[in-house]
């Protein structure tokens, strides 16, 4: 792997769209030729190394580069947006879209993301070591089909709509997150390690969520079939297995309903 | 003589009442009487005579004092302004006509700024959910005609909307409710006992924040599955009483308000109320509407989605394509997070509305108002422009919260020299075209731009 590395040395002033900082666009490229890269603060043009200090070479191919971001990036949207391959890895936060409709590589933020995290994700892994804000591997507003595929992990907590209109992939938020868990999800899995408050799996028709901590408001539109013994992300434990949204329209299969589970860790 | 004028709109709330009477002075400049308003409907005409009324645009001087200036120099400033910033905020439009909106769309395309309207702090959940989900949604007139069971979820027209409940949904005789409110089932969803839920037949008492779970419970019982004994502080055979009462019912029509849409989860509380409202036509016909504050505030929906494709949260700072997504576009959020260097409130008062905070960040740039009136955001501004008020000084198309539109009047002469949203705001478009050695396309094209009477001005 080829590493480039960015060092921001100044503050904008509102936030710059950095949707041109990802393997695929750097590929090939000479740290100048980086430096040149348009990216945008409100409709103002301006140049990546306007802010960032650009070092090191990047391989010819996204998959042979790696980009090293050696500051905060608290103000910058779209980190490895639409990346394909190769790898990102920030040293703090990062704003909104960090892998937003990512399709491959990896993504590792070592402080906290804020919304729109993995949004419309189709393959690839994200990492947060810190806190997320709302919609991560949400769909986008408007969208049915949200996150396709990939893993995304939250190491802290995560606020609400977590894998909305999500069809396939893994989430994992490590601590607690708010409410929306899944909502119209039709397929995918979500692993909630700490509590929700509730909505978990509302107006869901397909996949699966495990809650190893606690629901305060569990929906009426699940009902506990059965006790089971699983392991998921190196947790074994007995869960309480439900099925729903019971309220919401499911497919067919062998003449039976296929509904989505809820495994919620038993006390 | 003093004169009547007849089938006059109202400016006021979303009911957008179209069949109200003023009575206007010999000189047509005030408004003597009304009749059909309601109170609050009759207040706004009454308003226009307020001799206290600012009619020059005032600008905030060094010392905080304020002066007047010029129409010509307010346009100037508010031009410039707008040019300078690198992403100014435009938002508001509770208050105007369509052409109005139409020619901020015009402004704001120009200054790549972000085009926002109330629905940010109001139904903006609403549009998330219909983007999401649909809406299978109807006219009043409709309502009037056909629904027997109505359900008000988290809203209170008997305050909000005063004439709502006499004109469509509760007591007026249709076509086929010819008893009027004796053949209709009244369903209010309110933590309170607002007046609206006295008037109900059921009045199921939720608690606060818990609306998707209820509405949870009732498509789990309309699908014919059980569901625990209490649910959102409701009981189980309550739960099982209004589901049948709906089931049964030949048309049912939900109205939601505030209550439904700005509770935890917001847009999924409507989201599943549509959701609702489709498993209800697998038994009757049913239908859903938004309880629309302001008798306008439909329109920036309608004439933003027809300018750019988007109706609310628009963000045209690319200069390429238009960018949607609340969250991040929207108001509030670009307020707390400092996002925006430039706002200009029309026709709402962002000072009264927003978070204090987000008022805080919004204060470290220019901040302009265009409003007939002296409101809380007018009264911090660097510059408050008065203009005409629609509907009372100046007719224009106005969409009532069912979408439907409606041509409004103007029953009296506004102020001599204060201009109308659409005159004021086609003039700051000049003036940044002017400024930035540009051709003024919009208003080149202004006939087809809006194709109203006043095209040949
Ligand atoms: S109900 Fe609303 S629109 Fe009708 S008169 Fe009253 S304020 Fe005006």
């Amino acid at each position: 792997m080829a590493l480039v590395t960015l060092k921001p040395y100044k503050e904008p002033e509102l936030y710059l769209e950095c949707n041109n900082i990802s393997p695929d666009a750097f590929a090939g490229k000479t740290a100048a030729e980086i430096s040149e890269l348009e990216v945008r603060e409100g409709k103002t043009r301006v140049r990546l190394g306007d802010y960032f200090e650009v070092s090191g070479k990047p391989g010819d191919t996204a998959e042979q580069t790696e980009i090293h971001i050696a500051g905060d990036c608290s103000r910058i949207k779209y980190l490895g947006t639409k990346m394909t391959a190769g790898s990102i890895k920030v040293d703090g936060n990062a704003d909104m879209y960090v892998g937003g409709w990512m399709k491959g590589g990896k993504i590792h933020v070592t402080g906290n993301v804020h919304s729109f995290c993995g949004i419309a994700m189709e393959g690839g892994e994200i990492t947060v070591d810190g806190n997320a804000e709302n919609y991560v591997g949400s769909a986008y507003r408007g969208d049915w089909r949200g996150m396709r595929g990939g893993t995304i992990r939250i190491r802290g907590n995560a606020g609400n709509d977590i894998g909305t209109f999500m069809l396939g992939g893994t989430i994992i938020i490590e601590k607690n997150a708010f409410i929306h868990v899944s909502t119209h999800a039709e397929g995918g899995c979500v692993v909630i390690k700490g509590d929700v408050e509730g909505r978990v799996g509302g107006q869901m028709v397909k996949g699966d969520i495990y809650v190893l901590g606690k629901i305060q408001y569990m929906l009426p539109g699940f009902k506990k079939i059965a006790t089971v013994e699983k392991e998921i992300d190196g947790v074994s434990a007995r869960f309480n297995h439900y099925i729903g949204d019971l309220g919401e329209r499911h497919p067919r299969s062998k003449g039976k309903e296929i509904y989505a589970n809820l495994f919620v860790m038993a006390s | 003589m003093p004169k009547w004028i007849t089938q006059v709109g109202c400016p006021y709330c979303g009911s957008s009442c179209d069949d109200l009477e003023v009575l206007v002075s010999d000189d047509g400049k005030k408004v003597l009487e009304t009749r059909n308003a309601c109170v609050i409907g009759n207040e706004i005409f009454h308003h226009a005579s307020n001799p206290n009324r600012p009619t020059r645009p005032r600008m905030r001087q060094e010392d905080g004092t304020v002066k007047e200036i010029t129409y010509d120099e307010a346009i100037d400033y508010t031009a410039k302004a707008l040019l300078k910033a690198k992403k100014p905020l435009i938002y508001g439009f509770g208050s105007t006509n369509c052409e109005g909106m139409s020619a901020v769309g015009r402004v704001a395309e120009k200054a790549g700024a972000v085009l926002d309207n109330c629905a940010s702090i109001c139904h903006g959940p609403s549009f998330l959910a219909i983007f999401d989900n649909g809406y299978p949604s109807c006219t009043l007139g409709e309502v009037k005609n056909r629904a027997d069971v109505v359900l008000f979820w988290g809203c209170n027209p008997m305050h909000a909307h005063p004439r709502h409940t006499s004109r469509y949904s509760i007591f007026p005789r249709g076509f086929f409710t010819t008893k009027g409110n004796m053949q209709r089932t009244i369903i209010c969803v309110d933590p309170r006992e607002t007046d609206t839920a006295k008037l109900a037949d059921i009045h199921l008492m939720i608690d606060q924040g818990h609306d998707y779970e209820l509405f949870d419970a009732f498509r789990t019982v309309l699908r014919g599955h059980d569901i625990p004994d209490v649910v959102a502080g409701i009981k189980k055979e309550q739960i099982l009483e209004a589901a049948g009462k709906m089931k049964n019912g030949r048309f049912v029509m939900i109205f939601y308000g505030m209550g439904c849409c700005h509770t935890d989860g917001r847009n999924h509380n409507v989201d599943i109320a549509i959701s609702t409202t489709r498993d209800l036509n697998s038994h009757t016909k049913a239908s859903i509407m938004a309880m629309r504050g302001h008798y306008n505030i439909a329109g920036p929906g309608q004439v933003w989605s027809w300018q750019f494709g988007f109706p609310y949260c628009v963000d045209l700072s690319r200069g390429t394509h238009a960018h949607m997504n609340p969250g991040e576009t929207s108001s509030i959020d670009l307020a707390m997070r400092d996002e925006v260097d430039c706002f200009v409130n029309v026709g709402t008062d962002a000072g009264a509305h927003f978070p204090i905070e987000a008022v805080r960040h919004l204060k470290k740039h220019p901040f302009i108002t265009v409003d007939p009136n002296i409101c809380m955001a007018s009264e911090i501004s660097d510059l408050h422009i008065p203009v005409r008020i629609v509907g009372v000084e100046e007719p224009g198309v106005v969409y009532r919260m069912d979408n439907v539109p409606i041509q409004f009047k103007k029953v009296v002469d506004g102020p001599d020299g204060v201009l109308s949203d659409e005159e004021l705001f086609d003039r700051v478009y000049e003036r940044m075209c002017e400024l930035t050695e540009t051709e003024p396309i919009w208003i080149l094209n202004r006939g087809h731009a809006h194709g109203s009477s006043t095209a040949e001005q």
